[in-house]
């Protein structure tokens, strides 16, 4: 009997304010995608109807046909990729030196990979404008990875550096006694180790940098317009056509919210490693 | 230290390790940086390259007697203050709940962390969309429930666009809070709120004198986080409103941005940029000692 009083009172005071909080949380997310998979004409009915009459990929079909929206996406998959590849190159090595090493200034140049990402974007974004003009670099997918990089590598080098902190260095050594070289050590033990780590860290960058704005519209034009980009360009374009819009809004944060729910428990851990003590 | 008879020059290969990664960032960060301490000092435009004259403390003066800048450091503090705090209550509740037992708190969990993950334009995109004057969700929701008796043109009034926007900021931030301090009561001793049941201290109670002061350091370290990131945030302003109508969503990174990017003012947007650096220098520091703390040992 005091089972079914403890459920009842677990389910009102804890599951129903929770059920509250998710509809708020994921709400906005099934009204864009409903409303990217409803005829136009349900669109401008009025009083609004929550079930929709029809469903239609008809908006997607006119998005990617009519618009450059196609190789938006892919110029999106280009610089993210072109992202995740510069950040773990650059990080992996670097969270390998503060991980393993014990030499003067180490504390100060954690520190600083740690402060760059306090810096406001438009402390960074005007000159980077400037240089990359000046380099010819601007609308291209060299620049607007450059752009990406200035947060994803600190952020990289700080993910990484935890990931490795947690395996022993009782592993290096034993793997020195039997005569692995530096490299060795790090190719045919850390790594495989820290694997899921580095799974994570290139997820991370890698949404990060498909979600990204302000980098993306100042060092891009036509040649590698980014979806967010384009998609911001549409809104002004196609004020009313919610349904065009809605589409493509469903199709770039779809790949992100799956690839973020397939590693959300340790991207978790990861990111709040620097909060909370492990 | 597991070799103490190091050879000459063992000392560096720690930095040839770190080599890459500090190139490539003074390049794009730290070049940066000091130019736009450099630009912030001289009147920098694009319509004349070529010709930068210094203005030493010029600009900075120009920010002062500003009343846009005023405006928009008023509007930034509102957007900190009420933004972080409501994240921080909501993201909190939602902690406190997830960390009950339940049957679908591990779908809940992932769920909850959606709006994080996604980019501010879909976030710009699907507010307004729910705040559309004529067939926006919002109206919709708040006319059947009687709260309202006629649509709201929510992101066109001077005095509901900024709550607006801040609503969509909340929505988007508070996952973070919650996972994070989620995280923290993970690490609460279980005996010791068994014990304080046993002693008959209510939930209140445990949450006042069990829970927060053994989580005080993940709460103040979040806190300070998240301040940094909403202060510095101007993308959901810039794709929701453009920091309309007039000036009632001017935020300070967003002016500067303006400044920058459509004025083509770099040396006064470069300036207003500094200040607003400057203004958020002690959170930083502040947190940065707290998590070089953690990590850095």
């Amino acid at each position: 009997m005091t089972g079914r009083r403890t459920l009842l009172l677990r389910f009102v005071a804890v599951e129903l304010p929770l059920l509250a909080i998710l509809a708020f949380a994921i709400g906005p997310y099934v009204w864009m995608v409903l409303t990217s998979l409803r005829p136009d004409s349900d669109l401008a009915a009025f009083p609004l109807s929550y079930a929709p009459s029809a469903v239609t990929l008809e908006h997607y079909r006119a998005l990617l046909a009519h618009t450059s929206f196609a190789g938006n996406l892919l110029n999106s998959l280009i610089v993210a990729c072109g992202a995740v590849i510069v950040g773990l190159c650059a990080s992996v090595p670097a969270a390998y030196g503060f991980s393993r090493f014990r030499f003067r200034g180490r504390r100060l140049l954690m520190t600083q990979f740690l402060v760059i990402n306090m810096f406001p974007v438009v402390l960074l974004i005007i000159p980077l404008f400037v240089v990359m003009r000046s380099l010819g670099l601007l609308d291209t997918f060299i620049g607007v990875v450059a752009g990406h990089s200035t947060f994803s590598i600190p952020f990289a080098v700080w993910m990484l550096t935890s990931y490795l902190n947690a395996i022993p260095r009782d592993l290096d050594e034993a793997a020195a006694l039997d005569g692995a070289t530096r490299l060795q050590t790090i190719r045919l033990v850390l790594l495989p180790l820290v694997a899921p780590g580095l799974l994570t860290t290139a997820i991370y960058i890698f949404v990060t940098s498909w979600n990204e704005y302000l980098f993306a519209m100042m060092l891009s034009g036509d040649h590698v317009r980014t979806v967010t980009v384009a998609l911001q360009l549409f809104v002004g374009e196609f004020t009313v056509q919610w349904g065009l819009l809605t589409a493509g809004g469903t199709l770039v944060a779809l790949p992100v919210t799956l690839l973020f729910l397939i590693v959300q428990r340790r991207l978790v851990s990861g990111l709040t490693s620097g909060a909370v003590k492990a | 230290m597991t070799d103490p008879a190091r050879p000459l020059g063992r000392g560096l290969i720690p930095f040839a390790f770190l080599a890459p990664a500090l190139a490539i960032e003074s390049a794009i960060v730290l070049y940066p940086v000091l130019r736009t301490t450099w630009m912030s000092f001289h009147d920098v435009s694009l319509f004349r390259p070529g010709s930068a004259p210094f203005v030493g403390f010029g600009n900075f003066a120009r920010a002062f007697a500003d009343p846009v800048f005023w405006l928009s450091l008023e509007h930034s503090l509102i957007w900190i203050g009420v933004v972080v705090a409501l994240q921080f209550l909501l993201g909190f509740a939602t902690a406190l709940l997830l960390n009950q037992s339940f049957w679908w708190r591990g779908l809940a969990r992932a769920l909850v962390m959606i709006p994080w993950a996604l980019p501010s334009v879909i976030i710009g995109l699907m507010w307004t969309w729910m705040y559309d004057y004529n067939f926006g969700v919002v109206n919709d929701l708040l006319m059947r429930l009687g709260v309202l008796r006629e649509p709201v043109a929510w992101l066109a009034r001077a005095d509901t666009t900024l709550p607006a926007v801040m609503l969509a900021l909340v929505w988007q931030g508070f996952p973070f809070f919650a996972v994070t301090i989620l995280a923290g009561l993970q690490t609460v001793p279980k005996e010791h709120l068994e014990a304080a049941v046993i002693d008959g201290a209510s939930a209140l109670q445990r949450l006042r004198h069990i829970i927060i002061p053994a989580i005080a350091d993940v709460l103040a370290t979040v806190l300070l986080l998240r301040t940094i990131w909403v202060a510095n945030s101007l993308d959901v302003v810039l794709v929701m409103t453009g920091g309309g109508p007039g000036y009632a969503t001017y935020t300070l990174p967003f002016y500067a941005f303006l400044k920058a990017y459509s004025a083509m003012e770099f040396g006064y947007g470069a300036a207003l940029s500094l200040l607003l650096t400057a203004l958020l220098l002690l959170v930083v520091i502040a947190y940065v000692r707290r998590t070089a703390q953690t990590l850095a040992s």
